[in-house]
């Protein structure tokens, strides 16, 4: 890595006070921990996770919503890493229903076609994924198809957390997949540093390079530190298949309050796919009763290793809260790379 | 989930049907979000391709994948 380590040389000159950095992607984290990043950054050069896990950021409603569709009979298909997250009375996994664990969505209309029973996919994710739902419902999927939407857009969970303010944020290092898709032009709106980075250690520590130096002159913009991936607009096909489909709705986020148009509804003419109006299916809020500080890690306020529960009744087999049951979890992450120090 | 991992087209099918390559797997995948011809390269999210990628990113970045999942299948 010697790239990275002139990098890391150069981040030590340049900084010369406290700084905050936050992350909103659970592919950054997994990077960050598996190269130790953390261990060579100078002191008083701080990154944190933000809510960049969309199966950590769904709220336990929905997940209830999803185990009412397996009470009604759905076959419901969702990607593995949702199976274990806990609702109010138990996961999809320990539901006993048919539940069934797809690549993708295309492979939820594949069972659909495969029988007449109903088909419920629970289609989570950010802008990386919606487009791909989006592309399948305008293949027009038989009619026992249907998708809970429990997808979430980035932006305005960063507004809400520079409104906000709790985690003392100088800046963010932008998803780099979230930005493959949907282009930065979007995240240009926020007077604060910013930068797109990649996936490795090298593209991470120069993102950080480029965020001290925009906060030591003064700036506030977005900036491409992955441009081998990324455009400002993105991939716009996919853009627009995501639009033509969805339209933002107010969504709660676990961790944090209701956030002004952050989901996706299905617009009209794709209602029929929608399985909460087709079952009649109610998301409530639910409160959450356990030490459990995933609500604080998802805000970038608390560290994994802040949690009384993390590496004990909270581990990777029996998880207590989300952020350790996805492979894009903080706590999931930390366990695995055996993070413990701080 | 949000994982997304670089491959090569290396067959194109109907339907927006693709075949791509990450270097020990193939796998069909759906081509609805993106144009794309044999020999290029992809990123592939949850069975699509969801942008077009350079040659050298695509490489590149596969090997961070392999890491990564090696050490995820230590841990478990």
């Amino acid at each position: 890595m010697a790239l990275g380590k002139e990098i890391s040389e150069k981040l030590r000159e340049a900084v010369d006070r406290d700084l905050s950095f936050m992350h909103i992607c659970g592919t950054h984290e997994a990077a960050i921990s598996r190269a130790g990043l953390r261990s060579v950054l100078p002191p008083g050069l701080k990154i944190v996770m933000g809510p960049g896990c969309p199966v950590c950021i769904t709220p336990q409603g929905e997940i209830d919503a999803a185990l009412d569709l397996v009470e009604r009979g759905c076959i419901v298909a969702t990607y593995g890493d949702l199976l274990r997250v806990p609702g109010s009375r138990g996961s999809l996994e320990s539901s006993g229903g048919d539940v069934r664990v797809v690549q993708g969505v295309h492979k939820a209309v594949e069972i659909a076609r495969s029988t007449n029973k109903e088909v419920a996919f629970i289609s989570v994710g950010f802008e990386t994924t919606a487009p791909t739902v989006a592309a399948t419902l305008l293949t027009r999927p038989p009619e026992n198809f249907s998708i809970l939407s429990c997808h979430r857009l980035v932006p305005p969970a960063m507004k809400w957390l520079l409104e906000q303010g709790e985690a003392k944020l100088h800046g963010f290092l932008l998803p780099g997949h979230v930005c493959t898709v949907v282009g930065y032009q979007d995240y240009e709106q926020f007077p604060v540093p910013q930068v797109v980075a990649g996936f490795e250690p090298e593209d991470i520590l120069l993102g950080l390079l480029m965020l001290v130096e925009q906060v030591k002159s003064g700036e506030a913009k977005v900036e491409n530190a992955y441009p081998r991936a990324v455009t400002r607009e993105g991939n716009v096909r996919a853009r627009q298949l995501m639009y033509e489909v969805f339209a933002p709705v107010d969504a709660e986020w676990r961790g944090f309050p209701v956030i002004p148009r952050s989901g996706l509804q299905l617009k009209s003419g794709f209602e029929e796919y929608d399985a909460q109006k087709k079952f009649d299916i109610p998301i409530r809020h639910v409160e959450k009763h356990s030490a459990c500080i995933c609500d604080r890690v998802l805000r970038g306020i608390a560290e994994p290793t802040d949690c009384r529960l993390f590496g004990k009744v909270c581990n990777p087999r029996t998880p207590v809260g989300p952020c350790m049951v996805s492979h894009e979890g903080a706590c999931r992450i930390w366990h695995m790379f055996r993070v413990r120090q701080k | 989930m949000c994982i997304a991992v670089p491959a090569e087209v290396v067959e194109i099918k109907e339907g927006n049907v693709g075949v791509v390559d990450y270097g020990d797997l193939k796998q069909e995948v759906r081509l609805d979000l993106v144009d794309v011809k044999v020999g290029e390269f992809v990123l592939v999210h949850v069975g699509f391709a969801i942008q077009k990628l350079s040659r050298e990113e695509g490489l590149e970045t596969r090997e961070i994948f392999r890491q990564v999942y090696a050490a995820m299948q230590e841990s478990e």
